[in-house]
């Protein structure tokens, strides 16, 4: 909101001296390109819809481009449509298509480099190898733009959201269906991702990597390929997101690697096939989280360490927790969990005994993935059984000493 | 032939354990249904309930009741009838109560609840399964001499299935866990008819995806008509194995 804000100041001020330019089909200046070429920093370019067909569109000043009910802009499948390389750059209302696909080049419907203070809005991307793509950029805003591509496979379709190395960059608003990867960060800081919704991508929904500090609140992320995939990054905040039926063989709806000192709180995990899958994580908390309906709760490795899981709801999930080892540096404290079997004397709302969530099977399971042939048999049934009343195999420290027994109130 | 089965059939009516039976499962079924909201959660705890109780009510009442129709039997065999028709008569009188029964307190129900593969999967495989532990029982029960030592077989033979099996296959598994086992262990699966039952079941719900790489790979054959066409063929020959022996044996038996 504060870069929106700077910009739209900059922009009054400058436009008492700034001259507007029109493009349309009819009138003198036909083309996008002739417009810029005319116009200086600070100028106005109102592009009137038409379909334009002007190849690679080269934005080297610092200028607005507003389209007037939509223009589409099409790239032939050959081109990146803009180009930015200047600062100040706001593209607005256009309707781009088309982009060119290229293996040795990221074309995108809009492309900045070495670009800050950008405002790119509400846009209507179609068919586009990337969508935005964004390297080295600074101090701009991504704001409801609409992203649709038809990926077909990997290498034929580009990222719909792609930030490389750029800082204090906020994305909000934004749907993006059927990319690669829906929203891609590599070595981004201190960035806002709000309110985007990014489903059916082949890939990840939301994958980054050396992306440190970054906000990630009220998405929405459904039915991607192969879920979201978090890695190498600390001092990551996700809150009220959903996860939503990222389901299939491998897929995950939160896979963090090497994530640590990361807040996670207030998520709704539904229906995936694992909720969330951590790998070497560290000093992470997980609170308020509510996991539903899905196969896997928390599969738990045991390189993780010092995570703390407070007030989660678990309900209705095949096995809500899985580990891989027998020792455990993870903190479980007053969650719900609706496989609890307790009782509570005095009537506090906790559980006298603790809950034990990694069951015999799972750790069977995590080591010999083969013996899930073995799954709701009767054996699998009595082992289990047999583990709950003289835990031997599972970890005995890995317990909620406090669960409680109603579950937690949380609506996101 | 099929006077002798219909005299047989009329007799097993009037003992009203199948009936009882036939209840039981209804019961279980509607409950299960009523319980849970989702279909699909129904039908997981329902073949538990399937996996479980229909061997063993099969077995032991098959057993029972051949023991019990023993005079009658010898009986029979002093008429000019030849033994195949009896034994013949015996096993389909049998096999036909029982997957009456399981076709009305299961099969039913189940198909007002939910429609779909599943539910075609589950009332089929029930059903094979019924025939299989039949034919177990008519083994048990020709291999020994008295009663006892045939509802001890046929327990043997339960326990085989349900539980021991399984604990040879997690041996093998645990055993053999550096190397490729997928092939092997679909292999394992066909050797036991409840296995067989619940994997085809498990496949059909919407939660192979849990199962990893093992899953995906028996989705892949028991998914193809191929795989499918396989897996019943293989609950079938497990139930004619043992009729075949038992019928063998029976031909030749000093009664």
């Amino acid at each position: 909101m504060r870069v929106l804000f700077t910009l739209l100041l900059l922009l009054f001020t400058l436009s008492s001296k700034a001259v507007t330019w029109t493009v349309s089909q009819s009138g003198d200046i036909k083309t996008i390109t002739a417009a810029i070429q005319k116009a200086n920093n600070g100028d106005t370019i109102l592009v009137r819809s038409g379909h334009y067909k002007e190849g690679n569109i080269i934005v080297n000043k610092e200028i607005v481009l507003l389209g007037i009910d939509y223009p589409i802009v099409d790239g032939e499948f050959k081109d990146e449509v803009f180009s930015v390389t200047a600062n100040n750059v706001v593209i607005r209302h256009f309707n781009i298509i088309n982009v060119g696909i290229s293996s040795l080049k990221d074309k995108a419907a809009i492309g900045a480099e070495n670009a800050k203070n950008l405002y790119l809005a509400d846009n209507k991307i179609e068919m586009a190898f990337f969508g935005i793509h964004l390297a080295n950029c600074k101090s701009s805003l991504i704001e409801n733009n609409t992203l649709t591509a038809a990926a077909v496979n990997e290498s034929a379709n580009g990222n719909g959201i792609h930030l490389w190395k750029s800082d204090n960059i906020t994305v909000k608003g934004n749907t993006v269906d059927g990319h690669r990867d829906g929203i891609y960060f590599e070595f981004v800081t201190n960035s806002h991702i709000e309110n985007n919704v990014s489903k059916n991508n082949l890939r990840y929904g939301l994958h980054f990597m050396f992306s440190h500090n970054n906000e990630y609140s009220r998405n929405l992320f459904k039915k991607n390929g192969s879920g979201i995939a978090v890695m190498y990054s600390k001092g990551v905040t996700m809150r009220y997101n959903r996860f939503e039926e990222n389901w299939g063989a491998s897929v995950f709806g939160l896979l963090l690697k090497d994530i640590s000192e990361s807040i996670i709180e207030y998520n709704l995990f539904l229906r995936n096939t694992v909720a969330i899958h951590m790998e070497n994580c560290s000093r992470s908390n997980f609170k308020g989280n509510e996991f539903r309906e899905n196969g896997w709760g928390i599969q738990l490795q045991a390189s993780c360490d010092d995570n703390l899981f407070e007030k989660n709801n678990f309900i209705a999930n095949s096995f809500d927790m899985g580990t891989n080892g027998s020792m455990t540096l993870n903190t479980l404290a007053g969650n719900y969990w609706d496989k609890y079997g307790g009782y509570d004397l005095n009537k506090d709302g906790v559980g006298d005994v603790p809950f034990h969530p990694v069951s015999l099977y799972s750790m069977i399971v995590e080591k010999m993935p083969t013996s899930v042939m073995l799954w709701r048999s009767f054996l699998v049934f009595l082992l289990d059984r047999a583990e709950k009343v003289i835990p031997v195999v599972t970890p005995e420290n890995l317990k909620d000493e406090v669960p409680v027994m109603k579950p937690y109130d949380i609506s996101i | 032939m099929i006077k002798i089965a219909k005299y047989v059939l009329l007799d097993i009516l009037r003992n009203k354990f199948v009936i009882l039976y036939t209840f039981f499962l209804l019961l279980v079924t509607l409950s299960m249904f009523s319980l849970e909201g989702n279909s699909d959660k129904a039908i997981l705890s329902l073949l538990n309930i399937i996996l479980m109780v229909v061997p063993l009510v099969s077995i032991i009442f098959t057993t029972i009741h051949f023991f019990n129709s023993y005079e009658f039997i010898e009986l029979l065999l002093s008429q000019p009838i030849n033994r195949k028709s009896i034994f013949l008569s015996e096993f389909s009188a049998v096999s036909l109560a029982l997957c009456l029964a399981y076709l009305i307190g299961v099969g039913i129900p189940v198909t007002l609840f939910s429609q779909g593969m599943d539910t075609v999967y589950l009332v089929l495989s029930g059903m094979l399964l019924t025939l299989v532990f039949v034919a177990l029982a008519f083994s048990a029960s020709v291999l020994t001499r008295d009663k006892a030592k045939g509802i001890g077989l046929s327990l043997l033979f339960w326990f085989y299935f349900t539980l021991i099996y399984d604990g040879f296959v997690l041996y093998v598994i645990y055993a053999f866990s550096d190397y490729p086992l997928e092939k092997v262990t679909l292999a394992l699966v066909s050797l036991n008819p409840v296995d067989l039952a619940r994997i085809i079941i498990l496949l059909k719900l919407d939660i192979s995806a849990l199962m990893g790489y093992t899953g995906a790979f028996y989705k892949q054959f028991f998914g193809s008509s191929l795989g499918i066409i396989y897996s019943f063929l293989f609950l079938l020959l497990w139930a004619a194995i043992p009729l075949f022996i038992s019928m063998r044996k029976f031909l030749k038996k000093d009664i």
